[in-house]
Parts: C-alpha cells; structure tokens; sequence
C-alpha cells in the first residue's frame, strides 16, 4: 500500500495544510512542518529585534524635545515600543526558541531588523516623520498581520494595533505643525518628508516579483497580503494625508491611476536597500554595537536577580 | 556564582474588570514572584488593561495535548439527555 509508506513528515504536512485551509489557527503544541517553524521564527524574531532597535534612533530625542507634553508623548511611545518587542520575542518562544538565542543571533547577524532603523534621525522634523511615516507603514503591515495563521503571532499583532495607531498620529500632529509654522520649520518638515518617503516604501520590502519568501508565506496563511499590495494602501492613504497639511512627495512620477483606484509610484531604489541590508546603510555599526553593550553592560543586573532568587529560595 | 541568564519565563493571566474572567494576555521573564508581577504590569497594563493580574511559572503549566484532541473533547453527542431541549415540558407550563 502506498499509504504506508508515507512518512511522519508528509502526515503532519497533510494534517496541517488541511488546517491551514479550513481557516483553524496554528498553535504551539500542534504539529508543524519544519519550514513553518522556520519561517515565522525568522519573521517573528525580525519584528521583535526591529521593535526594540527602533527605540534607538527615537530615545536620541528625549532629552532635545522641545516641549514637556512632546518629551512625555515620546517616553510613552519608546516604551510602547519596548512592550511590542516583548509581546514578539514571547510570540517567538513559543516555538521552541529561547530569548538568549534570539538575542545571540541578532548579535551575530543571523537575524536581521527593519531596515528602516538604519538611517539617522537629524532634527526634530524627523521624529515626526518616523511617527507618521514609519510607524504608518509598521501599522498597515500590522494590520494584515492580525490574521496570520500562527495563534500567538496573530494575538500579539492584535495587541500591537490596538496601541500603534496613538504613534501614528503623534507623528502626523508634528508634522502639521510644523507645516502650520514658520518657513524654517515647514522647510524642515518638507526635508524630513524627502529623507524619510523613500526608506518608508522600502520596508514593505522588494516587489512581489522578486520576494524571496512568499510562495510557502502565502500558501501557510502566514503573510496575507502581498508587499505590493500593502505598500500601495500606505502611499493610498499617506498621500492624501500629506495633500492635506502642504507636504510635497519626494517623486515626480507619482500619478493617481484612475483605472485601478491607486497611486503609481516611480522606481525605487533597490541598490541602496540591499546596500543597506548588507550592513551598509548609516547607521548599521552604531545600533549593533549600542544594543551589545547595553545588554552586556546589563548582565550584572540579571546575575543579581537570579542570586538574590537563590538567596530567598535558600531561607524558605 | 550565578550565570547570564535571561531568567524563568511566566505566563501572565489579567482580568479586565471586575467580575471578568481572567485571559491569558502573553508572557514575560523574571527571577522570582515579585519581578514577574511588576514586569507583567509594565508589559501588559499600560492603558488600564487590567484590574487584577496572576502570574504562572510557564513550567507549572500542564496543557493537553493536540494529538487527543478527538478523544479528549469527544463531544458526547450521544448524551442528548444532558441538554435541556432533551425533556419534555407539561403543556402550559412555563420555563423557569
């Protein structure tokens, strides 16, 4: 009988995509192809360590706000932000990893984070930009997420969307007013726009053409929508929002497309994201080398808890 | 002498008000009791999320296994009797 000799792995395969297309949830204890395993250890850890490596470029500002009301706004927001790469790291232990590997293989650049935190912050017209532009395009990738298949991925994207959108708006309130300011500040607003828009559309990552990871991403449920899809919904929605306080697009090829209900945009330019992908961009040396000496410089605290947890267990 | 560790997972279970009950909300790393406490608060009620807060060691956590799924939550279907559309009620009379 041919069925006999089907192996385990064929079995759980079988058993799985059934789910899979039944619409079920996976969960932690259900069997899983490797490949699944793989793929969203990859993609949960990469969102995780993008998470808390953004804290980096935005904490720079805290001490520079210019506003008490800004400077609180911006501690909650970088707070938010740690909470989110927790909510994910957790999502990714359910898998069978543990946080010290996750944090070994960012260390070692196994594991990668969101490009986007590769380029500097300059002015405060940037903080704004980050929070309209950035977190904008991380909520309409969110979003889609809600619905991945893998239960404990989907929750904390459920969770994360919930909070992303006050990041959002803070962003954009910035910006319009600093559009509503003086000539200086609306020019630095527009600067901030022209050095931040093109990095924001690379985040949805290479046109679905040329996507390395989706055939099996899709097939498992795991991605939803396509990068091309989601990037046309932010520049739907971003550009509009720039039309209303007098921001300028930095690409002279944008064009509404009446046909299909969307904005063209012009060519992006993939030679400066893989460059910067391959540890190349501005900012690549300073973020690696800051998280590893925070997180060494925080191993006495770690040894301290456990010993005083060994010290309290020995007196009971 | 201790080593790095990035210390005991918990999972952290929150009650959203009063009289609710308590969901599983994700998890956290502490060393003992008291940190898993203040770490779940830090990490899952910042916007008043909760009125009350349990944590677990994830390692005490017994959980069934997917594989019984069909005989574990076999759903008696063949117990009709433990429905109430089951019995028969006396004409005029009212349900309670």
């Amino acid at each position: 009988m041919e069925n006999k000799e089907q192996t385990v792995e064929e079995e759980i395969l079988i058993n799985f995509e059934k789910k899979i297309e039944n619409g079920d949830s996976i969960e932690p204890k259900d069997k899983m192809p490797d490949g699944y395993r793989r793929h969203l250890i990859r993609q949960i850890s990469q969102h995780a360590h993008s998470e808390v490596i953004g804290m980096q470029p935005e904490s720079n500002w805290i001490t520079r706000a210019p506003t008490l009301r800004a400077k609180q706004i911006l501690l909650a927001k970088i707070q938010d932000e740690g909470g989110h790469g927790l909510y994910l790291y957790g999502a990714a232990e359910t898998l069978g990893i543990s946080r010290s590997e996750l944090i070994e293989q960012l260390h070692t650049g196994k594991a990668k984070y969101s490009n986007i935190f590769n380029y500097p912050v300059l002015t405060w017209a940037d903080i704004g930009a980050i929070g309209w532009l950035v977190d904008g395009a991380a909520i309409v990738n969110q979003v889609s997420l809600q619905r991945t298949s893998y239960g404990p991925y989907s929750r904390a994207m459920v969770r994360i969307c919930k909070e992303e959108s006050f990041h959002q708006r803070q962003g954009y309130e910035i910006m319009a007013k600093m559009m509503a300011g003086t000539k200086e500040q609306q020019e630095m607003a527009q600067d901030a726009m022209n050095r931040w828009w093109w990095p924001s559309l690379m985040m949805f990552g290479p046109h679905d053409s040329s996507s390395p990871h989706s055939g099996n991403a899709f097939k498992w449920k795991i991605k939803r929508h396509s990068n091309d899809e989601l990037r046309h919904k932010f520049i739907d929605k971003t550009v509009q929002q720039a039309q209303v306080i007098g921001l300028k697009i930095p690409d002279k090829d944008l064009k509404w497309n009446e046909k299909n209900g969307h904005y063209e945009h012009g060519a992006i330019n993939w030679y400066e994201f893989h460059k910067v992908i391959a540890g190349n961009g501005p900012c690549n040396k300073q973020r690696m080398e800051h998280h590893i000496k925070v997180h060494n410089e925080g191993k006495w605290v770690r040894e301290a808890a456990e010993a005083h947890r060994l010290k309290k267990e020995r007196q009971n | 002498m201790t080593t790095d560790t990035q210390l005991e997972l918990w999972e952290v279970f929150m009650q959203s008000k009063p009289g609710a009950n308590y969901i599983h909300a994700g998890s956290v790393h502490a060393s003992d009791k008291s940190m898993a406490l203040q770490n779940a608060r830090d990490t899952y009620s910042r916007r008043g999320e909760g009125t009350s807060i349990w944590v677990v060691p994830a390692n005490a956590i017994v959980a069934s296994n997917p594989d019984d799924n069909d005989l574990f939550f076999d759903p008696a279907n063949d117990k009709v009797y433990r429905h109430p559309t089951f019995y028969v009620m006396p004409k005029d009379a009212k349900a309670i």
